[in-house]
C-alpha cells in the first residue's frame, strides 16, 4: 500500500488539488477555430478548382460568417490569459518550438484574409453595397483579381490552424491524455466536418447540400477511425496513458463521450445525411447541428479531462 | 555551469522550514507555495517506510515549458536555471500544462511564477534560502560543473534518483536515498 500527502499543504490556486488552467475559454476557440479554418479551406478549394458558381454558398456565402467566429474565438483567448495587458507579447517574437506562438502567428495571417474574403464577396449578400470611396473600390478590384492567389494562401493557412487546434493539446507530454499526435488530425477533421455542416445550413442549392453531405459523410468515417486509433495507441503504451485512456472507457467521461460526440456528434448526422441523399426528407439543421454540437464536445471534454491526468509518481 | 539540488530524502524530518524560508525570501502570495515537502508511505503497519521529498521545480536540462512558451517569458538563465520574465508573461498557461511535476501556478498578478533556486542569492554568494534554513542540513546545491561543489561532492558518494526521468525533461533535482 502507498499513501502520498503533501505535509507542507499545497494549495496553489488552479493546481491544486486539481489542475484547472484551462476552462471553457480554450476549448470553444479551438471549436471557433476549428470550423473558421473549415469554412476557409472549402472556400479556398472550390474557388481554386473553379467551381465557384456550383459551390455558390461554400465560396461566397458561409465565408462570410468567419471574420465573427475569429473574433469572437480571439475574444474567448484573451479571457483566458491571466496577464491580459502582456498579449502583445506574442507578437514581439517568433517561437517556433511553440504551439501557441504558431497559433498566434497563423491567426494573426487568417483573421485578415478572412476578413478580405468577405469584403471581395460582400456583394453576394449586399447586392447594393456601395464602398462609397474611390480607393476602396480599387482595392476591392485588385484584391478580386489577386483571388487564386489569395485563395492558396488562405487553404494552406487554414490548415495549419486546422492541425494547430489540435497540437496545442498533444504537445503536453505533461498530460498524457493529450499526449497523442493524432489530435492534430482529428481535430482538423472535426473542425472540416463542421465547416462542412455550416455550409449545408448556408446552402440553398440540392446539389451543393448533397455534395457536401458526402464529404461530411467521408470526414466523420475518418473521424472515427481516428478516435478508434487513438484508444488503441493508449491501450497499447504506459500505464500512463492506459490510465488516461479509461476516462474515456469506463471512467467518469465515458457517457458523454461517447453519447455527445460519437452518437450524437458522429453517428446520427451519418446516418440522417445517408438517408437524405437516399432523398428522405431531412430538416438539414438536424445534422448540421448535431455535427456542431459533437465537434464542440470533443474539444470541451477533451480539454476538462486530459487536465484531470498526469504523470504518476 | 550547471546548477543542481540534491535532496537528502534520509535526513529529512518533514519540517516545512524550506517552505516558509522561501515564502519569507521571495515575497510569495498567501496561500501560495514554491516548494513544497512530500511524505509517501509505503507498506502496512508494523511494516512501514516512510519518503520524505522537499520538491520544486527541478531546473530540468529540457524544460518543456521553456518549449511551449510562446513569448520567451519562459527562459534558461545562468548555469541552466529556469527563470519567468514577469512583464514578458501573457498568463496563457501553456507552461503550466507542460510540466510533468505540477512546479509552476499562476501568480495572483497574473503572470506565471516559480522556483527560481533564489538566483538573486546565489548571485551574491550565497545558498538558496530553502538550503540555508533546513535545520537538518539536508539539501545541497552548487554547480555540477565543479567536481568540488557540495552538490558534487554528495552525488559522488551517494545513490540518488530523480523524479520521473521518462517524461524526458532531464530534471536537475537530485533526491539521495
Ligand atoms: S520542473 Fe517544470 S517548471 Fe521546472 S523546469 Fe522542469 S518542466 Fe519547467
Ligand atoms: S504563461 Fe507566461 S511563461 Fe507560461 S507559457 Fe504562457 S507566456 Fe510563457
Amino acid at each position: 500500500m502507498r499513501e502520498e500527502i503533501i505535509v507542507s499543504g499545497r494549495n496553489n490556486y488552479l493546481i491544486d488539488p486539481h489542475l484547472h488552467i484551462w476552462h471553457w475559454q480554450i476549448p470553444l476557440y479551438l471549436f471557433l477555430g476549428g470550423m473558421a479554418a473549415g469554412i476557409l479551406f472549402f472556400a479556398a478549394y472550390f474557388t481554386l478548382r473553379g467551381k465557384e458558381d456550383k459551390y455558390h454558398a461554400a465560396t461566397k456565402i458561409a465565408p462570410h460568417i468567419v471574420p465573427i467566429l475569429l473574433v469572437i474565438g480571439l475574444f474567448a483567448l484573451l479571457l483566458d490569459l491571466k496577464h491580459k495587458l502582456y498579449f502583445w507579447r506574442l507578437y514581439t517574437t517568433i517561437r517556433l518550438e511553440s504551439p501557441m506562438s504558431w497559433g498566434a502567428w497563423v491567426l494573426m495571417l487568417v483573421t485578415p484574409l478572412s476578413f478580405i474574403w468577405s469584403a471581395i464577396h460582400i456583394k453576394e449578400i449586399f447586392p447594393k453595397w456601395d464602398w462609397k470611396f474611390d480607393i476602396l473600390k480599387d482595392i476591392e478590384a485588385f484584391l478580386t483579381k489577386q483571388k487564386k492567389a489569395i485563395a492558396w494562401v488562405m487553404g494552406i493557412s487554414s490548415i495549419i490552424l486546422g492541425v494547430y487546434t489540435g497540437i496545442l493539446f498533444s504537445a503536453f507530454n505533461a498530460r498524457p491524455l493529450w499526449n497523442t499526435s493524432i489530435l492534430g488530425p482529428l481535430f482538423l477533421a472535426s473542425g472540416l466536418s463542421a465547416g462542412a455542416a455550416v455550409i449545408m445550413l448556408f446552402s440553398k442549392k440540392h446539389k451543393e447540400r448533397n455534395m457536401f453531405a458526402k464529404i461530411d459523410i467521408g470526414i466523420i468515417v475518418v473521424e472515427l477511425f481516428l478516435i478508434i486509433h487513438m484508444f488503441m495507441g493508449f491501450l497499447a503504451s504506459t500505464q500512463v496513458q492506459i490510465n488516461a485512456a479509461e476516462l474515456f472507457l469506463g471512467g467518469p467521461w465515458t457517457a458523454p463521450f461517447w453519447i455527445f460526440v460519437v452518437i450524437l456528434g458522429m453517428i446520427v448526422p451519418v446516418i440522417l445525411e445517408v438517408l437524405e441523399l437516399k432523398k428522405f426528407k431531412i430538416p438539414v439543421v438536424i445534422p448540421a447541428g448535431l455535427v456542431l454540437f459533437g465537434s464542440l464536445m470533443l474539444r470541451f471534454l477533451i480539454a476538462s479531462a486530459g487536465q484531470e491526468r498526469r504523470w504518476l509518481y | 555551469m550547471r546548477y543542481a539540488m540534491a535532496v537528502d530524502t534520509k535526513k529529512c524530518v518533514g519540517c516545512s522550514d524550506c517552505v516558509v524560508a522561501c515564502q519569507t525570501e521571495n515575497n510569495v502570495p498567501i496561500g501560495y507555495c514554491r516548494d513544497w515537502v512530500v511524505e509517501i508511505t509505503d507498506g502496512t503497519y508494523p511494516q512501514l517506510e516512510i519518503e520524505l521529498r522537499s520538491e520544486r521545480c527541478n531546473q530540468c536540462d529540457n524544460s518543456p515549458c521553456v518549449r511551449c512558451c510562446p513569448t520567451g517569458a519562459s527562459h534558461y538563465s545562468d548555469g541552466g536555471i529556469v527563470l519567468v520574465t514577469a512583464n514578458k508573461c501573457i498568463g496563457c498557461g501553456a507552461c503550466i500544462q507542460s510540466c510533468p511535476y505540477d512546479a509552476r501556478y499562476s501568480h495572483p498578478d497574473g503572470h506565471v511564477d516559480k522556483c527560481t533556486f533564489c538566483i538573486h542569492r546565489i548571485k551574491k554568494g550565497l545558498e538558496p534560502a530553502c538550503v540555508s534554513a533546513c535545520p537538518t542540513k539536508c539539501m545541497y546545491f552548487g554547480d555540477l560543473d565543479n567536481p568540488k561543489s557540495p552538490v558534487s561532492e554528495i552525488l559522488k558518494v551517494r545513490k540518488y534518483k530523480t523524479l520521473i526521468p521518462e517524461a524526458g525533461t532531464d530534471p536537475q533535482l537530485y533526491f539521495l536515498i
